[in-house]
């Protein structure tokens, strides 16, 4: 037996809403089935499992919100199945503040010293029924609250004159709060160091018209996904920036994971997984980036695809900023960007001439890197963007 | 196919790449990219959706050409044209 739990899908992640199974008791389910559908504050996630089995029984039914580790369904191993060691504690949940993102009545939940003892079901009973402990006395052993305490001031909220309750964040909003979130502790726990390479990109720019004019428009390349295969490849070459910072140590990642960020129709972005990018051909990059960007704005992405990133790449498109100075995304260790293609002059023998080019950054954490690694990085991008055709 | 036609195909392809944008104040020989926030992910799946159901397959150097809602009908027009 083994169970599976609520996974943390991103740092900003504290709990999940399942929205849908996908799988039922009696069901068999395979190493990468999407066993559920759990609603984040920031996409609607086809949650993979990663076992085979049969599902034994359900523990969460739809529409119940639960915490990242909640198990949510008992799944019977196959014969010889191993059950899957815990989750990597990879993606440690960002404790919101308390101002930022959560409900108002969350903030008198929290064990104020002198306050009645309470249990962790009775905390949990008045946080579903938004009853204020701090207007509580408990009537258990020592002033002890307990969930009957709960329920009599719930039911006594019910009976008083209703209060206009405040109105359930959208997403939008909820989205903001999550990137507030992850990003504020990014901001207060990460010490960032910025590096800047300004890379021509006049070989690449030709090789990939040259290239495109030959492919009919559905198999036409998009420029960004060189810039995708180039950094993955030279993640390899300085692979502690493709590590993760869990417990005071980073932890390498032997597969380059690429998260990229991808900007939402209604604001906000998310930074979902290519997976194996160092792996991948142009070719296979651009279908799966397209379908990638396709579903996140759609909302809809896997479990993986939220979890797996090792890195993220951010580019701003054509019409954006020269530059991008950004914030890794814990417990990420660099994050990558790239401005917009612009003619820049450069020199070349001694002659300033006119080039397409393009402003690469790096932003680094220093208790995984100094700038002499970070540099070489560059460097090997550069290098690596001069030579389209090896990509 | 009329240019009329062609604007329409346009436009209702254009709203599948940008739902949010409002496809009626969009004014037609002003930049598409000043009037709709589309990035190059969006731009390249809507010339797909276009070769798609107009058959015209836009060559890569023509891409600069396709700036403004009348410039791109204007485009298609002549391309269905010489067919």
């Amino acid at each position: 037996m083994a169970e599976f739990l609520m996974p943390i899908l991103g740092a900003d992640m504290t709990a999940g809403t399942l929205v849908e199974w996908h799988k039922q008791p009696g069901d068999a389910v395979h190493r990468g089935d999407i066993i559920a559908e759990v609603e984040t504050d920031k996409a609607d996630v086809e949650v993979e499992i990663f076992m085979n089995g049969v599902v034994e029984k359900i523990l969460v039914e739809t529409g119940e919100k639960v915490p990242v580790g909640t198990p949510l369904a008992i799944i019977k191993l196959d014969a010889g199945e191993v059950e899957p060691a815990a989750p990597p504690p990879a993606a440690p949940p960002v404790a919101a503040p308390a101002s930022a993102s959560r409900p108002a009545h969350a903030a008198a939940l929290q064990p104020a010293a002198g306050r009645a003892p309470i249990s962790p079901a009775a905390r949990q009973l008045a946080a579903e029924l938004h009853v204020d402990l701090a207007t509580l006395t408990g009537k258990g052993p020592e002033g002890r609250i307990q969930r009957r305490d709960i329920q009599a001031a719930a039911d006594a909220q019910r009976t008083a004159p209703p209060q206009p309750a405040p109105a359930a964040p959208d997403r939008g909003a909820r989205m903001r709060q999550a990137i507030a979130a992850a990003m504020s502790r990014s901001n207060r726990e990460i010490p960032h160091f910025h590096l800047m390479s300004t890379i021509d990109m006049a070989r690449a720019v030709a090789w990939l018209s040259e290239e495109n004019s030959r492919r009919r428009i559905a198999d036409r390349l998009l420029y960004g996904v060189l810039l995708i295969k180039a950094t993955a490849l030279a993640l390899r070459d300085v692979p502690e920036l493709n590590g993760l910072w869990v417990d005071d140590r980073v932890v390498p990642n032997e597969s380059v994971h690429t998260g990229i960020a991808v900007s939402l129709p209604g604001g906000g972005l998310v930074a979902p997984a290519l997976h194996d990018a160092d792996r991948q051909s142009l070719d296979d990059l651009m279908k799966n980036l397209r379908d990638l960007v396709m579903r996140a704005r759609a909302g809809s992405l896997r479990s993986s695809e939220m979890s797996d990133p090792t890195v993220t790449i951010t580019s701003l498109g054509d019409e954006g900023a020269e530059a991008v100075y950004g914030l890794i995304y814990p417990p990420q260790v660099a994050l990558v960007g790239f401005g917009r293609l612009l003619e820049r002059p450069v020199s070349v023998d001694g002659q300033v001439v006119s080039r397409p080019a393009v402003i690469a950054t790096l932003a680094a954490d220093h208790r995984v890197a100094d700038g002499h690694r970070g540099s070489r990085f560059l460097a090997t991008l550069e290098r690596l963007l001069q030579e389209p055709e090896k990509l | 196919m009329t240019n009329d036609e062609i604007r329409d195909t346009v436009l209702r392809l254009l709203s599948e790449v940008a739902p949010e944008a409002d496809m009626a104040s969009i004014q037609p020989d002003v930049r598409l990219r000043d009037q709709i926030d589309i990035d190059s992910m969006d731009a390249l799946n809507f010339l797909i959706a276009i070769d798609a159901e107009l058959h015209v397959d836009i060559a890569e150097s023509d891409y600069p050409k396709m700036t403004t809602l009348n410039a791109i009908v204007e485009y298609l027009s002549a391309a269905l044209a010489s067919q």
